[in-house]
């Protein structure tokens, strides 16, 4: 196809890549070798299985000799291949306690929501804390009370990033906690916007039990289900304080991000 | 405490620049390339700072209760994107710009070059931060920005030390790994003013709090992209810092570049390929932050930009594409593995290679990127063990795309004396008399080949020895061999 003048840059690339697409690709590396022969029929829907993953009952079909569309989507394929994320409750969270202990986060066990108020009092006093940042959530507002320092409430109507600077923590709530990785789904709904879970030099997290689900796959789709199509602006699996390998490759925790991660799981 | 032992100066010349005339491409790799595996010194700093990765790498592995189907699942994920990217390109985008992103395409670097420029321009930016982003590197635009009179700071800690050094990064992933300790206090010190240090976790500090005031001042953020969800016009940010939330999060206005090869179909598709660009890339289970952005500030949110734009960069990549053979090399996530486990990349640096993209990865695409007849050589620079391959996430087979490169060069600018060589070996081996002779020869001859070192053979010879004549053939060793030893030593091995 001749790139003519006058076409936008959007259309000469979309029709490079259309000219591109002409010629089919083999299948990639795990498709049976037997049935490519099948897939390049044209006007041939082939269902072709890969090898080793007859059993999951992977299968690709394709409508035509060229689009590939997949019958069964590549989470759903790899799920038994991941790593564990539990079958039961309790799998889980003993699944999520061990692999956030092993990213050197911080989790604290507690009953009910005074006894999360305790504990934040005590490492706010322990870590000489002057201001945290907070933002309006059923979890975080009622561990606010006793704290012993000033607090900032982050607040659509009238963000400050210098007053966000000048906090010590931030505490916010989350939207998934994931067992299989460890990681902590926040969202620009649930936390307070963009900065408060990673500008302060240490994020606290405050989550319920009920909200550990087994993978990352469980955590976007709960997400997912909860905004009905109309995701937050931001989503961020946090997985660990933040860290940095740049200086000889060895470990630094705070590099950019909070030093430290601190989950309160109530229930 | 690491590096005592290793007290050398790591290799000081300045890189290879893209900018170089191309002819001169090969002539520095070989010259570079022998400078480099001299440097002991640096060979054992750059296999020291790996050895963790190693490690860590296979403790997350043996997480997966299969990795290697996890892979063929992956490549699946990528194979159907890329092969439909048509179509997927197109929805992405809408649902991109139903999100209230922008979006800017652009063929080339300069293209690309002149929207960051135009948008810079146009929110009359003061101070601009960044995290790291390659698809940056790959088009020049700090330097564009800076022609341009305009302050740009890397806030990726080894892309910061790097800007510092006035050099490009010299691993896509690990950006300073070549860099130790003390070089970069002593760097600090003199751009910073902080006193010496000889803690990675005190000159981490340095950064952090240098670079803190610059996310909350700078008036335009530019981050890359992981991965470009079609199914929710999302981008996928993978970082280990926090600097690219930050960067993503402050700034008034924030720009993306990314290629187009990054599109995945679905968000689940995530699910499968960041727990696997975090352990192949760095031995993680997750990299520390994994990031979803859909357009600006949305209200009722309390920050973000209010402008988010996107430029999506062709630059050669549909030349890869309307390759069927190797369009599994745009498959590629960037994670670095196949770099970390090459003997080549280990032994001769990352600056060698004068390439965006070092490494195994980087020899495939380079040649397509910017052309084969001056970067072939990178198809040499492999020793064929297939490590790469072996490594990839994704399964892309890094080590034949090498071989094809070779192929296709030979077909496009044949060598008359490499095919003369062939001709003449195809003759003599189709005739066993013709080849005994021919090896009776070389045997007699040997000796004074590695005497007289004729031309043709110098560069061989240059870094090998020529093994010693054996007295006799093969062919003659082996009869003697069966004649000796019955069918009854090979039942007594097996
Ligand atoms: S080619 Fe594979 S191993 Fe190499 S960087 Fe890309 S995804 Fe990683």
């Amino acid at each position: 196809m001749s790139e003519g003048a006058g076409m936008s840059a959007r259309e000469v690339i979309l029709a490079r890549i259309r000219e591109a697409l002409r010629v089919p690709a083999p299948l990639p590396h795990g498709l049976a070798e037997e049935s490519q022969s099948q897939v390049r029929q044209p006007q041939q829907r082939a269902a072709v299985t890969t090898s080793g993953a007859a059993s999951a009952g992977i299968s690709v079909a394709h409508p035509s000799n060229r689009l590939p569309s997949l019958t069964v989507l590549p989470e759903e394929v790899a799920r038994p291949w991941l790593p564990d994320g539990g079958e039961t409750p309790a799998e889980r969270l003993r699944l999520l306690i061990e692999n956030l202990g092993k990213l050197r986060a911080i989790v604290q066990q507690v009953p009910d929501l005074t006894a999360a108020s305790d504990y934040l009092f005590t490492i706010a006093r322990e870590r000489d804390w002057h201001r945290v940042a907070w933002h309006p959530h059923p979890l975080v507002e009622p561990l606010l009370a006793g704290v012993p320092c000033a607090t900032y409430r982050v607040d659509a109507a009238d963000f400050d990033k210098n007053a966000l600077e000048s906090c010590d923590a931030g505490i916010t709530s989350c939207e998934a906690l994931v067992a299989q990785t460890g990681s902590l789904l926040v969202s620009s709904a649930t936390s307070g916007g963009r900065a408060l879970s990673i500008l302060p030099h240490v994020h606290v997290v405050v989550a319920t039990c009920d909200q550990i689900v087994a993978t990352l796959a469980d955590a976007l789709h709960a997400a997912q289900a909860r905004y009905d199509g109309h995701l937050p602006s931001m989503l961020s699996f946090i997985t660990g304080p933040s860290r940095t390998g740049d200086i000889e490759r060895i470990l630094v925790l705070g590099a950019h991000g909070p030093k430290e991660l601190i989950l309160i799981l109530v229930g | 405490m690491i590096v005592n032992d290793l007290a050398a100066p790591s290799v000081g010349h300045p890189p290879a620049t893209e900018t170089q005339p191309p002819k001169l491409a090969k002539k520095r790799f070989l010259h570079d390339a022998a400078e480099h595996v001299r440097d002991t010194g640096h060979r054992a700093f750059v296999r020291k700072a790996l050895s963790g990765y190693y490690a860590s790498r296979d403790v997350q592995k043996a997480r997966f209760r299969d990795w290697e189907h996890a892979r063929d699942a992956a490549s699946l994920a990528k194979w159907s994107a890329v092969n439909q990217l048509d179509e997927l390109l197109p929805r992405f985008v809408a649902n991109f710009e139903a999100n209230g992103g922008q979006v800017h395409w652009a063929r080339d670097a300069e293209e690309a070059r002149t929207i960051v420029l135009d948008l810079v321009r146009a929110a009359r930016a003061k101070a601009i931060i960044k995290s790291k982003c390659m698809t940056s590197e790959e088009i020049h635009l700090n330097a564009a920005l800076e022609a341009e009179g305009y302050g740009v700071v890397e806030s990726d800690l080894g892309e910061f030390i790097q800007q510092l050094r006035g050099e490009p990064p010299y691993h896509f992933v690990f950006p300073c790994m070549h860099v130790r300790r003390d070089e970069i206090s002593d760097l600090f010190g003199k751009h910073l003013g902080t006193p010496p240090t000889d803690s990675p976790e005190e000159l981490t500090m340095i950064a952090r709090r240098h670079m803190r005031r610059l996310y909350v001042d700078a008036d335009i953020g530019i981050t890359g992209a992981n991965f470009l969800v079609a199914e929710t016009g999302q981008i996928s940010i993978t970082e280990n810092e926090g600097n690219a939330r930050l960067t993503a999060a402050l700034p008034r206005v924030h720009i993306a570049i990314s290629g187009i090869e990054k599109v995945v179909e679905h968000l689940d598709d995530l699910a499968v390929l960041l727990p696997m660009l975090a352990t192949a890339g760095a031995g993680q289970p997750m990299t520390c932050y994994n990031t979803l952005y859909a357009g600006p500030r949305r209200p009722g949110e309390a920050d973000g930009p209010e402008e988010m734009h996107l430029v999506l960069l062709d630059n050669s990549r549909t030349a890869i594409l309307a390759d069927p053979e190797q369009r599994d090399s745009l498959h590629c996530i960037r994670c670095g593995a196949c770099l970390n486990v090459c003997p080549i990349f280990k032994n001769v640096g990352g600056f060698t290679y004068g390439t965006t993209y070092q490494g195994p990865i980087g020899s495939v695409i380079t040649p397509h990127l910017r052309g084969l007849a001056d970067w072939n050589h990178l198809s040499g620079a492999s020793s064929l063990c297939g490590a790469c391959t072996d490594a990839c996430p994704v399964r892309i087979d890094i080590a034949h795309h090498l071989l094809h490169n070779r192929r296709n060069a030979a077909r496009t600018a044949p060598n008359a004396w490499e095919r003369l060589g062939h001709r003449l070996f195809v003759m003599v081996a189709r005739r066993p008399w013709l080849f005994g002779l021919g090896g009776a020869v070389f045997r007699r001859t040997l000796p004074l080949l590695k005497a007289v070192r004729p031309p043709l053979l110098r560069d061989w010879l240059a870094s090998r020895d020529l093994p010693a004549a054996p007295r006799q053939s093969f062919r003659r060793q082996w009869d003697h061999r069966q004649s000796q030893q019955p069918a009854v030593s090979r039942e007594g091995s097996a």
